[in-house]
This record gives structure tokens, sequence and C-alpha cells, in this order.
């Protein structure tokens, strides 16, 4: 019999689920795959007796199924496997790639190049050695690179009698140990590789075991649904032109796109409507593409597009930043370092970003923090702050999981990889450009030299951030104090007098918080511009909004540094905070759940864990006293001489 | 409906346009056999219709002749921009090689000899990883020295469809569109696109070519397979070794690891 069978049936059968093999070194991955590959009847011809000969030939006692994947002659000789392997099988029910991963530590970055591209994951642990590191370090990354379907075999049973109580101490070890970086198995299967046992048949030594054998859970695993229902992101690849056409070519990483869609281009910005969906040879019923597909789309205005562009619908577009955080893997042979800089790269867009902060460094063998990492080693795993230069267009790996993964280079080579992270880091987009088009510019009949000219000093914004506690309220209302006592016009801006009005609002979200600076940024820009020297006392723990701040205000911003470490201002803690915080009453509280980015190159640094409130006044009172007067002194004394001259 | 070939096209697609992108200049290798007429169908696909790069074939003269008419009119059917590298004669091949092997290196030196006049960037090839064992640990971009040698003890590592594309001066940069076909797949695709390939794959007189190779070194295998579907067919049920054909695989445990890492596709 030879019938066809219909579309629907010849798409399940030939769905292919991709699972990938780990755990420590000599546990038997190799050996359980290639007897997995001869009780299921899916060895070529003489293969078997190939690898029986080989056997022989090296001594071995019994056949080593390891041979049948590990082809390359170092491996046999070293009877260990060097590189990530695939190999093709398939059960009653459908067919599955294996991708064999090098347990030896030495090989983690093709253990990550295997496992990341599996949909399922098979950890093997020696009934004999338990977890070992490996079996722990490839578990975290497991979980690390987003692989949800695992099971856990237990494997050389033979080795122990295929004694329920081993069986049941060893996984409960595994358990405990997965539970504890939240990873759940489905199964948990004492099996014999060597023998044969629970692999394809159940055998007879472990009647106790009543699961499933490793094929009944190789075939309970589901193979993943394109992501169709996430929102829209089409990587673009590359621009083509083609005769009077412009063809914007890339891949649907996530949603749908369809013809007649409006889709905007970030971190650009523009928009246009999709006028096809171009493939070749010409389709003209290809009215949408699915996630996965790579097509091309044409569009109905000549916008800026480029590679790297991430399209989206207008409604749901990627977040923003140009700083981010993310939980990475580190492969690279030199370690990743504060300051250092690497090439970031997810779907197709790249670009240079440095470390700014290494969060935390996790120990994956007893999962200790360590949060004064000056470094991150090969194979470690971290959590990282990044910065960029421009803006990327970034979603968090919770949102989308293909658009919110990342890898960074150094030089030619993959050195890391992970997973990005925005919690308590604000949208930039909106902070952009003014959503109103109506805007003219209106001329003032006054002009600032006229204003600076009758009170006699410049405005300006002077910019206190610190933590909570620092001193910076308390300084700012000692400063303007003395200052209003010498002659000059200032005023300070904190969170008592904005909160209430300006900003009443706003909340304590990241957006919010975000938003409560940028206003506070252009008051203080357009007080400056009335002349007033005006200082503002804000934690503003985030570069982006003090730059931000600057650039409303670009010639006549300081930024000063109110500089106390986090052990004095919790020491402090002049308003209870901090305990509040510690207590978790106030969530994603500055230094303690939420990052401080000290600013990297104040005009002034004030110090107030080192010296006493009246030198810090007196340092800033001076520095202001300097800036608001440069130029302005001189004329005024000329002004006294010839008010002299005159009399 | 989405079919799981247009899952795979779509990924070969992408790799090869972020070869173009990223890689010049850019060349593929066409064998003529089926996989790589599959590539020069999804190049097709991915450009619109052009071929924007050159298509090499390494020609030892030693194919069959229905290889040869089948290549000249596809050429011109396709307007292929054919460029044919005549590989070195055996009689300059090292002598201490196991016949069929020292056969199969005159395309490994033809292929230095390319790169060396040529200087391309990246050159394509239409291997998979289901065809031998060595091939089935090979990365999408693999990173050769101007020898072409692979260094495949520490390969780059390669996820989430990142790739390793720059290489130093002198350098080239292996690309491998197919790695994650199988021989089946190929045989669908192929029937499904209406994808021309050479008549020697279907069985004459009870025997036809599997794979394609030289003359004096490849062979016919016991079918009756006469169409696509008869193949298809064949290859569900059969476990004989798609290169079981072709000598130089086998002539000693390592023979095919050992041409591989001084070069071979």
């Amino acid at each position: 019999m030879n019938t066809k069978p219909t579309q629907s049936e010849s798409v399940l059968k030939y769905q292919q689920l991709r699972v990938v093999i780990v755990g420590h070194v000599d546990h038997g991955k190799s050996t359980l795959i290639g007897r997995l590959l001869y009780d299921t009847d899916s060895l070529p011809a003489g293969k078997a007796e190939e690898i029986e000969k080989v056997s022989a030939r090296r001594g071995a006692e019994s056949i080593e199924w390891s041979f049948v994947l590990d082809a390359f002659q170092a491996e046999r000789d070293q009877a260990v496997t060097i590189d990530t392997t695939q190999i093709w099988f398939s059960t009653a029910l459908r067919d599955y790639v294996i991708i064999d991963a090098p347990g030896h530590r030495e090989f983690l970055k093709n253990m990550v190049s295997g496992a990341a591209a599996a949909d399922a994951a098979i950890l093997v642990v020696d009934a004999a050695e338990g977890v070992q590191e490996q079996t722990r370090r490839h578990a975290y990354l497991l979980h690390l690179l987003g692989l949800r379907q695992v099971a856990v075999v237990i494997n050389k049973m033979d080795s122990q009698g295929y004694d329920a109580e081993r069986f049941n101490e060893v996984a409960k070890d595994v358990v405990s140990y997965l539970q504890s970086i939240g990873m759940t198995p489905q199964h948990i299967v004492p099996l014999s590789a060597r023998h044969g046992d629970m692999m394809a048949g159940r055998g007879d030594h472990m009647d106790w075991y009543q699961g499933k054998t490793l094929v009944e859970i190789l075939d309970s695993f589901e193979v993943a649904a394109p992501p169709v229902a996430r929102a829209l992101r089409f990587a673009v690849q590359d621009v083509y032109r083609q005769d009077e056409s412009r063809i914007i070519v890339g891949r649907v990483e996530t949603g749908i796109i369809r013809k007649g869609d409006t889709v905007c281009f970030s971190p650009a910005g523009e928009k246009a409507k999709v006028t096809s969906i171009a493939v070749w040879p010409p389709q003209d019923d290809k009215v949408e593409a699915r996630a996965g597909e790579a097509v091309g789309i044409t569009l109905d205005q000549k916008i800026f597009v480029e590679r790297g562009h991430i399209g989206s619908h207008e409604k749901n577009m990627p977040m923003l930043s140009n700083v981010l955080r993310a939980n990475i893997f580190w492969l690279g042979h030199e370690p990743l370092a504060v300051g250092n800089s690497y090439k970031i790269r997810y779907a197709t867009h790249e670009a240079m970003v440095t470390v700014q902060s290494i969060d935390r460094v996790i120990d994956t063998q007893d999962l200790a923090q360590d949060e004064d990492g000056a470094a991150v080693e090969r194979n470690a795993v971290a959590e990282v702050t990044l910065r960029a230069r421009h803006m990327l267009p970034i979603d968090p790996y919770i949102d989308n999981f293909r658009t919110g993964r990342v890898v960074l280079y150094d030089g030619y080579d993959i050195v890391g990889g992970g997973t990005v992270n925005m919690e308590g880091y604000a949208d930039q987009r909106r902070m952009m450009k003014p959503v109103s088009d109506n805007i003219y510019a209106v001329t003032h009949l006054t002009s600032y030299p006229e204003r600076v000219r009758r009170q006699g000093h410049h405005g300006g914004v002077f910019w206190f951030t610190g933590l909570s506690g620092a001193g910076k309220s308390t300084l700012g209302m000692l400063v303007e104090k003395q200052l209003f006592e010498k002659g000059y016009n200032t005023y300070v801006l904190d969170g008592d007098n904005v909160r209430h009005g300006l900003c009443a609002d706003l909340g304590f979200s990241p957006e919010d918080r975000a938003e409560n600076i940028r206003r506070v940024g252009e008051v203080a820009a357009l007080q400056a511009d009335a002349g007033l020297i005006t200082i503002t006392a804000f934690i503003s723990p985030y570069q982006d909004d003090r730059d931000r701040a600057r650039a409303a205000a670009p010639d006549r911003f300081h930024e000063i540094f109110v500089k106390a470490d986090l052990r004095t201002c919790e020491k402090r803690d002049p308003k209870g905070l901090y305990k509040k915080a510690r207590d978790g009453k106030i969530p994603e509280f500055t230094g303690i759940d939420s990052p401080y980015e000290p600013p990297q190159n104040p005009e002034l640094v004030v110090d107030t864990e080192k010296n006493d409130i009246e030198l810090c006044v007196r340092q800033i009172v001076s520095y202001i006293e300097q800036q608001v007067t440069e130029g302005v002194t001189k004329k005024a004394e000329a002004k006294d001489k010839d008010k002299a001259l005159a009399v | 409906m989405y079919h799981y070939l247009d899952d795979l096209e779509s990924r070969s697609i992408y790799i090869l346009r972020e070869a173009y992108n990223r890689i010049d200049p850019l060349a593929m290798l066409w064998s003529i056999g089926k996989d790589s007429n599959v590539l020069l169908w999804m190049i097709r696909k991915a450009f619109y219709g052009r071929i924007p790069f050159d298509i090499v074939q390494l020609d030892t003269e030693m194919e069959l002749d229905e290889v040869y008419s089948f290549r000249d009119q596809l050429a011109k059917d396709w307007d292929i921009p054919l460029k044919i590298q005549l590989c070195p004669p055996e009689e300059e091949m090292d002598k201490t090689l196991p016949p069929a092997t020292r056969a199969a290196t005159r395309k490994t030196e033809g292929l230095r000899n390319l790169l060396r006049e040529q200087k391309y960037a990246g050159v394509i090839a239409g291997i998979r990883r289901d065809e031998q064992s060595t091939r089935a640990k090979e990365r999408v971009f693999s990173p050769r020295t101007l020898d072409g040698d692979w260094n495949f003890k520490d390969q780059p590592a390669e996820f989430w469809d990142q790739y390793r594309t720059e290489v130093p001066e002198g350098c080239h940069v292996r690309i491998h569109p197919l790695l994650h076909w199988t021989e089946v797949d190929i045989w669908r695709y192929t029937q499904r696109e209406e994808i021309p390939v050479v008549p020697l794959y279907f069985s004459r007189d009870g025997k036809r070519y599997r794979s394609l190779g030289e003359k004096n070194i490849t062979f016919p295998i016991d079918s009756d397979a006469a169409t696509i579907d008869d193949i298809i067919h064949e290859l569900e049920t059969t476990n004989t070794a798609e290169r079981a054909g072709r000598a130089m695989d086998a002539e000693t445990e390592d023979s095919f690891e050992k041409l591989r890492a001084k070069g071979y596709m």
C-alpha cells in the first residue's frame, strides 16, 4: 500500500522534536544515544557491525555504543565527546533530532551550541556518582537557555544492582537542585543504557518503577509551535533593490505580518504600510507571513529602514533603551570585566556595549551570589548591566523569547549569551520626542543676557544626585540659604515641592519615575533660562535620565554627585525608608533592589561620608558662585568703575 | 498550512541572506547533485530570481556524462553565473593515501587553488548533518584557514541563529545552509518544488545512484526506485547509509575525517 498521507497527517508525522542530551562527563550520554538508535532500529546497515569491530580492536569489553556518535578519531582515542553532534532517529510517533552535547567542562561552548537549538532536554546522571559539577552547571544553563521540557535519566542502574533505594536517593538530590533554580523535571527514569533497561523496553530488573520508559518520555514531549500569538517582531536582514521596487527582507521572529498592516521600524521610529509580502516565484495570494518565515515586504513610502531595524505594529513596539540588564553565561577565554566593550547581537540588531556593572556572579554549584565580583570568568554565569551609545530596540525575555535573548562578541567570536531583564528600567521611547506637532517657537522680547546683566549672575541647573540619605536635600537647602543671603536668585526643586503638584499624577513605576525626572529636568531648564540658580535634589539613579536633563539645559547643567556609600546611607536612614525597603514594604528601592548608576563624569563630587556638612556646603557654594559669575563679575565691576567715574 | 518543509526552507533562506549580507566576495560550490540543486533553487528564492554571486563547479573531469549535460542545460535555463575550476590531476596527489581518498583529494586541491586565485571570503556548500558523522558536528558558519584546514577541536560557539561571520585576513568561512536537512527532506522538497535532478538518481536495470561522485570511486546501489515517490518510499524503509556507494568514506576508520580536516567539503 502506498497511499499518500493527507497534508495534516504529513505535517504531524514529519514534525521533528529536537532533544538535547546533557550531563556530567562519563555519565553515559553518548552510550545512551548509541543504544537508543540500536534499540529503535535506527542505525544504518553495517554500523552496528562496524562499531563492534572497532570496539574489539580498541580492547573494549563490550560494544562501545558511544562510538556511534563520537566520530572524531580524537574522541575515540580519549573516549570523550568533544563537539556537539546531531543524529536522526524515529519512533512510531515521529522523527527526532538528537543533539549530543559534550559533558566535559572545557567544551561548555559546544554544549551551549547544541542545547540552544533543542525543544527538550534529557539530563543524564550516573547512579553511582550522583549529582556532579557539570550536572548542576548544565541544568543551570538549560534554565538560562529557556528549556522547560526536561527529563532526568538516572543511568547505570546496573552498577547499583538496580536498587530502588539508590535511585530514590539520587533522584531526590537532582530534584532538589532543579527546584532551587526554578525547574521542575517532567520525568525521572531509572535506566541502564548499556543493557537497555527502560530505554525502548522496560527490561526485567526494575519492576518497582511504574513510570514511562525513555522512548515513551520522548514521545510525550511537545514540539514548540511557532510563536504567532506574540507581538509582531520583524527583524530586517537586508534591503534589496529590484527594478523599481525596494524589498525589505527579514524574518518574522514572532507574531504575524499582513499586507495592509502599518509597521513601525525601531529604533528610527518611521512607519509605513505593507503593500505586499514579497516571495519568489511571485505569489499574489501571499497576504501574510507568520513567525519563522523568512520573507520580504514592500512599503507604500520610502522611509528609512536598514539591517538591524525591528519592525512592529504601532500598538506593541519594543522598548527603547540604551541600558539593559542581562543574565548571561560567559564562554570567553578572557574574563568579562567592568569597562570592557563587546558587540551585542540579537535578531539582526547589533551595537557596541560597555559593561557598566557586574551586579551578581552566581556560583552554579551552590548558587551562592557574589555581589562584589569585578570579573566574570569563563564558564560562569552572572547578572550584568550593559550600556550602549545609542538607543536599542529591546524586549525583555519574559515578553519575547526571540528578541529578548542576546549574544556578545569579542572580536570575531561569540563569547557569551543571555536573556534580557528590563525590570526597573523605563522605556525611553516616550522621552524621545514631542507628541504634538503643533509647537511653534515664540521669541522672548527680553533676552537672557539682559536678565543676567540686571541680576549680576547667570542661571544654571545644579543637579544633585546620590542615594537616598546621602544628604542631597539637606545640602540643597543649606546651599540655597547661603546663596540667597549673598544676593543670588536661587530655588531648590525636590520631591516635596514637585510630587504634590507638577508630578501629582505620577506613581513609582519605572516609567513614572523616569517621567518625574524628565519633568524636573525641563522645569529646571526653564528656571535656569529665567536666570534662577536652580538646585535639584533627586536620587535620579539612571545616567540616561540625568543626561536627558542635561540635554534640556545643555550649557548650564552641572551634575553634582553627593557621595556616600549604601552602608552609610542605610545607617543614617533619616526617613526610615531603608528599613521599609528591607522589610519589603517599598518595592524597587534604589540601592536595595533597584540599581543606582553613579555619574561617570560629574562636574563636582562632594563626599558626605568623609567630610562634614559645613565643608560640603562650602565646596558647593564656591563651585556655584564661580560658575554663575564667570564672565559676569568683570562686566559688573567694569560697570561699577564707569559709575565711579561718572560720579 | 505551514508545512515542515517551509520551515526548513525559511531557515536556509535566512542563512543565505545572512551570508550575502556579511560576506564578500562569496561563492557557492555546485556539485550538480540533488542537494546543491536544492540550494541553488533556494538562492533564487532568497534573491528574487537572481543569483548574485559566483557558482563554482570543482571539476575533476571524471563526473558521469549525464552530469555534464545536466549542468550545461540547467546553467542555461537558470542563467547561472557558472565558473568551472579544473582540479589538479591525480598524479600530483599524495601517493601514500588509499586510492579512493587520493582521488577525492583532487577536489580539496582544486578548492585550495580556487580560494588562492579568487580570494573568496566565503564559500557555500550543500552538506547535511545526516550524511556523515563528522559533518554532523559542523557549524553553519565554519571558519577555515587559508589552506582550508578545519580546526574541529575548537569550533566557535554558535546558537540562537547568531554566527561567526568574520575571519582574519586570508582565511575564509564555509557556509552550510542545508545542515539541518535530511536526505528524505531533500527529495520531498525537490518533488514539491519541481526542481530538476540528474536522471542517474532514478533506477535503470535495477540500479540507481543514491549519491553522485566521480566515475571511478562512486557506485550505484540496487534499487527499483524509478520516480521521486519511489525514492521517498525507499528512504522511509531502508537503513543503508546514503554514502555507502562512496568508496572514500570507508577505506579506513578515519579516512573521511582526515579528508575533511584538510578542507574536503
